[in-house]
């Protein structure tokens, strides 16, 4: 009856998405009298998860598993399900999460609710609140089938810490042979993925040349950011396309997003509007995205981002 | 090769969004309606295999008569022949068994989609059509060449790439990357006329059953105006992210 929460990690170690989806569980668990689960795959030490609400932890340990797969994941997320009896599935909105939640579905002929930003509003109905529309819009969704899955968006409910600590049992699912064998696999490994950030630092063609991103990447170093462009940069082949945020790139849900340049095509507020802060850089002060921006400063990028960092090494020297 | 596009029927991105009958359905009032972005990426590269290695290339809709205009654009843009499938889409899962009743009645061999749509954005269908057909999947798919009888793709993944080598029958959840904006089509005169001798095939919906509902929609409050700083008082951004809005 537990809820069941796959805690995604890389290289042996949770990401950050993975304590969130832990304290979301933890969350449904409360308002349905019941306890957390979490299932993960060759993660090391899983004791950490006690603090976000886990209570108890089936570990899969198997180096046939060391390459994500979507379909042989979803299967082994289907046997915990099936092995714990549970009504609820919490998945995160990370690009493998998104890709294998539908075939666990499918799977366990369950209503699968994505994108999802609150604690369900309702334990019966199963209510959730989730983005439609790209982000114009909320929708209000039951899920009225007997097992459930949802998935949170990412940054949306935060890290909420328990007293707890989570007993972990050894759990070895039969491992289905997939169809998609994975050849190579291209990633930074030095930078924060947009994905994973909390801060994102974006620019536009108001950047003038790719030669001038030294300080967009100094700027996101600073904050511990990830760093993205805007269509047209991408386009032009000033920065490589995994860094284009908009509708048609990488969705943005970061906390605090930095837009440098960027005039704010309405593709491209589409795509960042889940993001919980806005700041604009820019020297037009009619440029649409002050409209969509929390915070604003009308002046040129190549002043006022040397001056910006500046001032947070400042800042990050006090509070450090 | 047999390809079919999804073909979802979504409001262009500059539509005002809006609700009636108690903020539980969509206003369609003065909404210009387009092949969802996603899936104009799939439908061009499905015309490179067309024209390539001559596959043929069907599309379809889950949606009411007035999603046929979009249909035919895709016909007028190259599609062969389109399929509707006449209910009107509600959750994700309904939308994928009746695509997958699709799939199976017309033996496709590849099954293009978009990664999800710009209205509900749900991005279940593709993968949800792989699983009910035993097909199997790339989501995020930015490339794909097909030889035979076995593909290559390249899929997005959270801060890079992954090149992966699968076989057909094959679904994809494609995107942008698959072909460039600059490759997209607009169709041409004689496009649109051929579209129009085209069939377009009507399939009534087989026992539609839901795992989801929309109770209700809900806009976002109004946001507040943009704080403008000085450009030489930048002490005070800082002070605000740190102590007003709390993200740094």
């Amino acid at each position: 009856m537990s809820v069941l929460v796959y805690t995604e990690s890389e290289k042996g170690n949770f990401k950050k998405i993975a304590l969130e989806v832990a304290s979301y569980a933890k969350a449904v668990a409360n308002q349905m009298g019941t306890t957390v689960t979490a299932i993960t795959i060759n993660a090391n030490d899983t004791s950490e998860l006690g603090k976000y609400g886990v209570d108890k932890v089936l570990k899969v340990n198997n180096p046939s598993l060391d390459t994500f797969n979507a379909k042989t994941y979803a299967d082994v997320i289907k046997q915990a399900a099936e092995k714990e009896g549970t009504k609820v599935v919490v998945v995160s909105s990370s690009a493998d999460s998104k890709y294998l939640a539908p075939l666990l579905a499918v799977g366990l002929h369950a209503g699968y609710a994505s994108n999802v930003v609150e604690a369900p509003t309702s334990a019966s109905p199963f209510t959730v609140k989730r983005t439609a529309f790209t982000n114009k819009a909320f929708n209000f969704t039951t899920i009225d089938t007997d097992v459930k899955i949802v998935g949170v968006s990412n940054n949306s409910f935060g890290l909420v810490e328990n007293s707890g600590s989570a007993s972990a049992e050894d759990f070895s699912p039969s491992v289905l042979d997939n169809g998609v064998h994975v050849d190579s696999i291209d990633k930074a490994t030095n930078t924060v993925s947009i994905a994973d950030a909390e801060i994102v630092v974006s620019a536009g063609r108001g950047l003038k040349g790719p030669e001038n991103w030294g300080m967009v990447e100094e700027l996101a170093s600073v904050l511990g950011a990830a760093t993205a462009c805007s269509k047209p940069v991408s386009d032009l082949g000033w920065r490589p396309h995994s860094e284009h945020v908009g509708q048609t790139g990488k969705p943005v849900a970061a906390n605090l997003y930095i837009a440098i340049g960027i005039s704010g095509a309405i593709q491209h507020l589409a795509g960042i509007n889940a993001s919980k802060v806005k700041v604009v850089i820019n020297t037009d002060p009619e440029a649409p995205f002050f409209k969509a921006a929390d915070y604003g400063v009308v002046g040129d990028a190549f002043e006022v981002v040397p001056k910006l960092i500046e001032k947070l090494k400042e800042f990050k020297a006090q509070n450090a | 090769m047999k390809i079919l596009v999804c073909i979802s029927h979504v409001p262009d991105t500059t539509s005002k969004i809006n609700f009636t009958d108690g903020d539980t359905k969509f206003d369609t009032n003065g909404v210009q309606f387009v092949i969802n972005p996603n899936d104009e990426f799939g439908l061009t590269r499905a015309m490179w295999f067309k024209e390539k290695q001559g596959a043929t290339v069907d599309v379809v809709n889950v949606g009411g008569p007035e999603t046929e205009p979009t249909l035919r654009k895709a016909l007028a843009i190259g599609a062969d022949g389109a399929i509707r499938v006449n209910t009107t889409a509600t959750d994700g899962f309904a939308v994928a068994k009746q695509l997958a009743d699709v799939i199976k009645n017309g033996s496709y061999d590849l099954v293009i989609a978009g990664r999800e749509s710009i209205d509900y954005n749900g991005g279940m269908v593709p993968g949800m059509i792989a699983g009910l057909t035993n097909a199997n999947f790339v989501n995020n798919c930015i490339s794909l060449e097909v030889d035979g009888t076995n593909a290559k793709a390249v899929r997005e993944i959270d801060g890079g790439k992954e090149t992966v080598s699968t076989t057909l029958p094959l679904v994809i959840g494609g995107q942008k990357g698959l072909v460039e904006e600059s490759d997209l089509r607009i169709p041409n005169m004689r496009g649109i006329m051929m579209a129009r001798q085209k069939p377009l095939t009507i399939v009534e919906p087989n026992g539609i059953t839901t795992e989801t509902t929309t109770v209700k929609f809900e806009k976002p409050a109004p946001k507040g105006a943009v704080k403008l700083v000085s450009p030489d008082n930048l002490d005070e951004l800082v002070n605000l992210l740190h102590n007003e809005a709390k993200v740094i």
